[in-house]
């Protein structure tokens, strides 16, 4: 079972992660978006570990819907309404239950993905978060690594695509070749949930 | 009509300098009508390029007399961030509605428009009405 001390390691190791791989982010955000993923991730992910510092959030649902509202108030770039998007519908799914499990995770998660595809209106193959996103709610019966390992694949698969989101899609086909940024930062998302699971 | 109460404009843009313009040609291109409240909720709050949900929350606060509050948002994050806030329902005031139009002319429409005291579906329309106007 998932606890909201799971989910506080999950925003956590998330936030480590991000700020170790922070300047990568930017550097693949330079070619095709405004260079500035790495940093407006960093800001966001900073608030949402010191807010879960600061503020009761004692179950798993209120850790993401807090983490969620952090994001979209500091992240400054589209990135900030996609993450807050995806945590606080994933948090809102998961309702308030003391603990999840890993089943009822995997469906509150897909919500989460569900929302974020709505409200940017991209589908897989658009050169977005998507592109990790859905296959790693796929694969994520099979467990977390089984999800991070897809998550890996889905954002180093849209090296070859052309972006069809985003500041990218004004680039047509000089988008092609570049490793899609929000695809990368949202695999580390998900490969922060086996850090938090203690793989 | 909406009471004698005007709708109130927020102008939300990747810019603050954007935004803050945008809402002076709008005013400036009003002539005589009904003061209408016209905020701008340009870029971050530490001065730099993007969106803020502070600072739109505050300006939709700021400029609801209670007919409506209708916002206009130029790009990406902007955009995305103001459905965000809607989706979640109490982060903006309840009457608050995002317009599907342009960012310039629908500004400059949106508050010609509200200035006549027209109600909220009346300053939408006109708002949305700017992407028919051809320039080619």
């Amino acid at each position: 079972m998932l606890d909201a001390d799971f989910f506080r390691r999950w925003m956590t190791a998330t936030a480590v992660s991000v700020d170790r791989e922070a300047d990568r982010l930017t550097a693949l955000d330079s070619p095709i978006g405004d260079a500035d993923h790495g940093s407006n991730l960093r800001r966001g992910f900073t608030a949402v570990t010191a807010a879960l510092e600061k503020e009761a959030a004692g179950t798993p649902g209120a850790v993401l819907v807090l983490a969620g509202s952090r994001l979209i108030s500091t992240v400054g770039g589209a990135s900030g309404p996609l993450y807050g998007t995806l945590l606080r519908r994933t948090g809102k799914a998961l309702g308030e239950a003391a603990e999840v499990d890993e089943a009822g995770f995997a469906e509150a998660l897909r919500v989460g993905v569900d929302a974020v595809m709505q409200l940017g209106g991209a589908a897989p193959g658009d050169k977005t978060m998507i592109d990790s996103l859905v296959p790693a709610v796929d694969a994520l019966p099979g467990g977390f690594r089984a999800a991070r390992a897809a998550a890996e694949q889905g954002a180093e698969a849209t090296t070859p695509l052309q972006a069809r989101k985003g500041r990218a899609s004004y680039l047509g086909e000089r988008s092609i070749g570049h490793q899609d940024p929000g695809a990368t930062s949202a695999a580390l998302l998900i490969a922060a949930l086996a850090e938090a699971d203690g793989e | 009509m909406s009471d004698g109460k005007p709708v109130g404009i927020v102008l939300v843009s990747h810019s603050a300098a954007v935004a803050t313009a945008v809402a002076e040609l709008a005013r400036g291109l009003v002539g005589g009508g009904t003061a209408v409240p016209v905020a701008a909720a340009g870029g971050t709050e530490g001065g730099g390029l993007g969106t803020s949900a502070e600072l739109i929350a505050a300006a939709a606060v700021s400029v609801d007399r209670g007919a409506g509050v209708a916002v206009l948002a130029d790009l990406g994050s902007a955009v995305l961030t103001v459905k965000a806030m809607l989706a979640e329902g109490d982060e903006l005031p309840g009457t608050a509605r995002l317009l599907d139009a342009p960012f310039v002319e629908g500004a400059v429409a949106a508050v010609v428009t509200a200035s006549t005291g027209a109600d909220l579906d009346a300053v939408e329309a006109a708002a949305m009405e700017a992407y028919t106007y051809r320039k080619v």
